[in-house]
């Protein structure tokens, strides 16, 4: 494969980029800063000989006009991707969200519009050459209306429900898209939070992630248990969920 | 019913379990999280307060997250690495393409920034000292924000500051140092049990020329004319031609599931493990091919076993006795070691070879001796009557596994420290950067 990812500098990104580099795949890293990325390629290359020309560009999802140049330079160094990788994301407690509307704007902006924006760029130019796979983080936040997600859950339901769309409409025509729908899992964007039952480890998480890519699967749940953990969550009624904190 | 809560309460501990308040950042990004933090830990190996806050609104960082590998070169060996890779990382990447690092304290889950900070030593140090002798340079956040490059030639001052410099007087970012080819990934141990204290310092300097790693386990309830017996271990690296084929097998560590009671450890059950231990030696002599993992870090095989310290905590007394003192001063110290009780199975001893340029840095030329010991009400007295003898004998301890040294006793055996607070006068002259031992140590405010 020839992959693009974005979000390859920390936490479940990180992991699967060197599960990718290990298993001989081209990567292209982009991200919004260029000292990390320049750091992640090299740290690609020291651990993995054969990542001889592992290369990055800057792509800040808060600057969509970035989005087209620096799919560019990854079509260039990769002669064009054949999968994108979208991890990049933001995180911010509710009580954080509540208590600044400006962080609420960018967190909805980045996580919802923007990621979208980049999506239909990576859209665009897969389907221009016959298809090709489109894998983006969602979260399990997005599948129920909680109140300890209440603005970040949100970004992540529309996120999956676009994801959702594109895979119905674009299929036929080569486009494979993977949703992936992370539990709580333990990396820098959850560092501080209370750690609950069935938390994952980024490292099997990638594991699952670059199985299901391998699969062709269009939904995946990580750790997989909490694809059960939702779907008792969808069934209870809303007079309990007022009441109770999850 | 109350929403619970989204924010984990905030305790961090080292690795004799003695939790303070007080909460880390992570992150991948290090530079970020450095910018203002008072302090910086790596993976809390150090069995007191080294890495703790000195109280619970400090921000500390925590590198364990920035441990990219920034460049290798396969023709010389020099490696340079965020200051939170861990040694466990560096080995899976490079004990199969014949490197291993020039020097390496017995577990491997620290980091790069740790065992700068703590210029740690190992069963080589004889030959090829504290790894900060193999450290060639430095990235640095100082306390004021901004970002240095130290090594011999630029800020030496600062470069040797910070080697054994417990993390006070700068945020390591980098490290850059040489790593050393091996002939094999197998290890030669000769092992040899000894009857005595004096046997084995006779032994230990016998093996010294001959065997690049050498270091002792003693029964450290043992007493009169069998006080100090123990087991002897001298290593090197497998030729080819002795090494097995294969490369290692990757050990599979289990993990100490639950805190064993207070009471597990006692002077009873230590007896029982020693003399079992010391007699499963049953030839006076062995020869073995071992891999590097049992050999280096046999410690290791159980995650989390400072659990069986049980929840009152334990702490690590590791001091150095000179030379000049000479084996009367070791002999001693054991006796009075045996006489105060409170020791654990775990008593290590290695003759040091000579000391390293680090300003603080622990080994001298001499005997260090290290014990565990479970934390009691008499901890404190334990450690000041120790203490007073190593004063007495010219010696030292090791900052990085204390938690009980006072102020007083350290200035007495520690003729360094004023070079070492002139040091931080001149990088840090508002003492921003501290840690709860600082505070207890160095007389830093909270
Ligand atoms: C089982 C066991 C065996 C051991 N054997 C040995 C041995 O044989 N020889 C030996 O020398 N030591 C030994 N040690 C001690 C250990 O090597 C040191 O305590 C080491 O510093 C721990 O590294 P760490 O990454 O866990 O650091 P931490 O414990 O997190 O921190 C230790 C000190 O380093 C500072 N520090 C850490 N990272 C940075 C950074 N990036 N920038 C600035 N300061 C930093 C901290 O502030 C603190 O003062 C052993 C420890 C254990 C648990
Ligand atoms: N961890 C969990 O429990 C969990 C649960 C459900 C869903 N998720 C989702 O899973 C994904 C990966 O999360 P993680 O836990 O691995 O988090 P992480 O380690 O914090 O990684 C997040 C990544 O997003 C990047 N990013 C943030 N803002 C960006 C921006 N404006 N432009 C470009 N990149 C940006 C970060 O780049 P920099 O390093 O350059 O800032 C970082 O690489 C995220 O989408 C997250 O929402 C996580």
């Amino acid at each position: 494969m020839k992959v693009a990812m974005l979000g390859a500098t920390s936490g479940m990104g990180r992991a699967i980029a060197q599960r990718l580099a290990a298993r001989g795949e081209s990567l292209f890293l982009l991200g919004a800063h260029e000292d990390l990325l320049a750091k992640s390629a090299a740290d690609l290359k020291a651990r993995h000989p054969q990542q001889r020309d592992c290369r990055y560009a800057q792509c800040d999802l808060e600057h969509p006009e970035q989005f087209a140049a620096a799919l560019d330079a990854a079509d260039r160094a990769l002669h064009q991707f054949d999968c994108v990788i979208v991890t990049a994301g933001m995180f911010a407690t509710q009580a954080a969200l509540e208590a600044d509307i400006e962080l609420t704007r960018r967190l909805l902006t980045v996580n919802f519009a923007n990621t979208i924006v980049f999506c239909e760029h990576v859209r665009k130019r897969l389907l221009a050459r016959g298809g090709g796979r489109l894998v983006v983080f969602s979260s399990v936040a997005g599948d129920r209306g909680r109140k300890p997600v209440a603005l970040y859950g949100p970004s992540k339901a529309g996120l999956a429900t676009y994801l959702e769309a594109i895979d119905h409409k674009f299929h036929a025509e080569g486009l494979s898209v993977l949703c992936v729908k992370p539990g709580f899992v333990k990396t820098s964007m959850t560092a501080g939070l209370k750690v609950p039952p069935f938390a994952g480890e980024p490292g099997a998480v990638a594991d699952q992630v670059i199985g299901a890519i391998d699969r062709r699967r269009a939904v995946v749940y990580a750790p997989p248990i909490w694809r059960l953990i939702m779907f008792i969550i969808r069934q209870l009624p809303r007079a309990i969920m007022r009441r109770i904190g999850i | 019913m109350p929403e619970p809560k989204q924010i984990e309460e905030p305790m961090l501990s080292g690795w004799g379990r003695l939790p303070v308040e007080g909460s880390e950042q992570i992150s991948e990004d290090l530079e970020k999280i450095t910018r203002g933090a008072v302090l910086t830990r790596g993976l809390g190996r150090s069995y007191g307060d080294s890495s703790l806050p000195a109280s619970p609104n400090d921000s500390v960082a925590c590198s364990r997250l920035a441990n990219r590998i920034l460049s290798f070169d396969e023709k010389t060996g020099v490696l340079r690495a965020e200051a939170g890779l861990s040694l466990a990382d560096l080995l899976a990447v490079f004990m199969p393409r014949g490197w291993f690092p020039p020097v390496t304290p017995g577990t491997k889950f620290v980091t790069l920034g740790g065992m700068v900070a703590s210029d740690v030593h190992g069963k080589n140090h004889h030959r090829e000292g504290c790894f900060g002798a193999h450290v060639r340079s430095l990235r640095v956040r100082l306390a004021d924000g901004s970002i240095v490059e130290c090594s011999r030639a630029d800020h030496s001052d600062l470069f040797y500051g910070t080697m054994g410099g417990m993390g006070l007087l700068g945020h390591i970012l980098e490290v850059e140092f040489t790593m050393q080819p091996i002939p094999s990934s197998w290890i030669v141990m000769e092992s040899e049990r000894v009857a005595n204290i004096d046997e084995f310092l006779s032994a230990l300097s016998q093996s010294a020329p001959t065997w690049p790693m050498t270091m002792g386990w003693i029964d450290c309830l043992s007493s009169g004319r069998a006080m100090g017996r123990g087991i002897l271990m001298a290593g090197r690296w497998a030729e080819p031609s002795e090494a097995p084929p294969a490369m290692p097998k990757a050990p599979h560590p289990h993990t100490m599931p639950v805190d064993l009671p207070n009471w597990a450890i006692n002077g009873a059950t230590t007896r029982l493990f020693n003399t079992a231990y010391y007699w499963r030696h049953l030839r006076r002599r062995a020869h073995t091919v071992l891999a590097p993992d049992p050999f280096f870090y046999p410690l290791d095989a159980i995650l989390q076993w400072n659990r069986v310290y049980g929840s009152r905590g334990f702490t690590q007394y590791q001091c150095v006795l000179p030379r000049e003192a000479g084996p009367e001063a070791v002999r001693e110290f054991m006796a009075r070691l045996t006489k105060l009780g409170g020791a654990s199975p775990l008593c290590v001893i290695k003759d040091c070879g000579a000391e390293g340029r680090g300003t603080l840095s622990f080994p001298m030329e001499g005997t260090s001796i290290a014990v565990d010991m479970a934390v009691s009400p008499q901890i404190q007295r334990i450690v000041d009557n120790l203490n007073e003898f190593v004063i007495a004998a010219g010696g030292r301890i090791y900052l990085t596994k204390d938690r009980f040294t006072t102020a007083a006793h350290f200035r007495a055996m520690e003729p360094r420290l004023d070079a070492f607070q002139a040091l931080r006068e001149k990088w840090d002259p508002g003492r921003r950067l501290k840690s709860a031992q600082s505070v207890r140590i160095f007389g830093d405010r909270e």
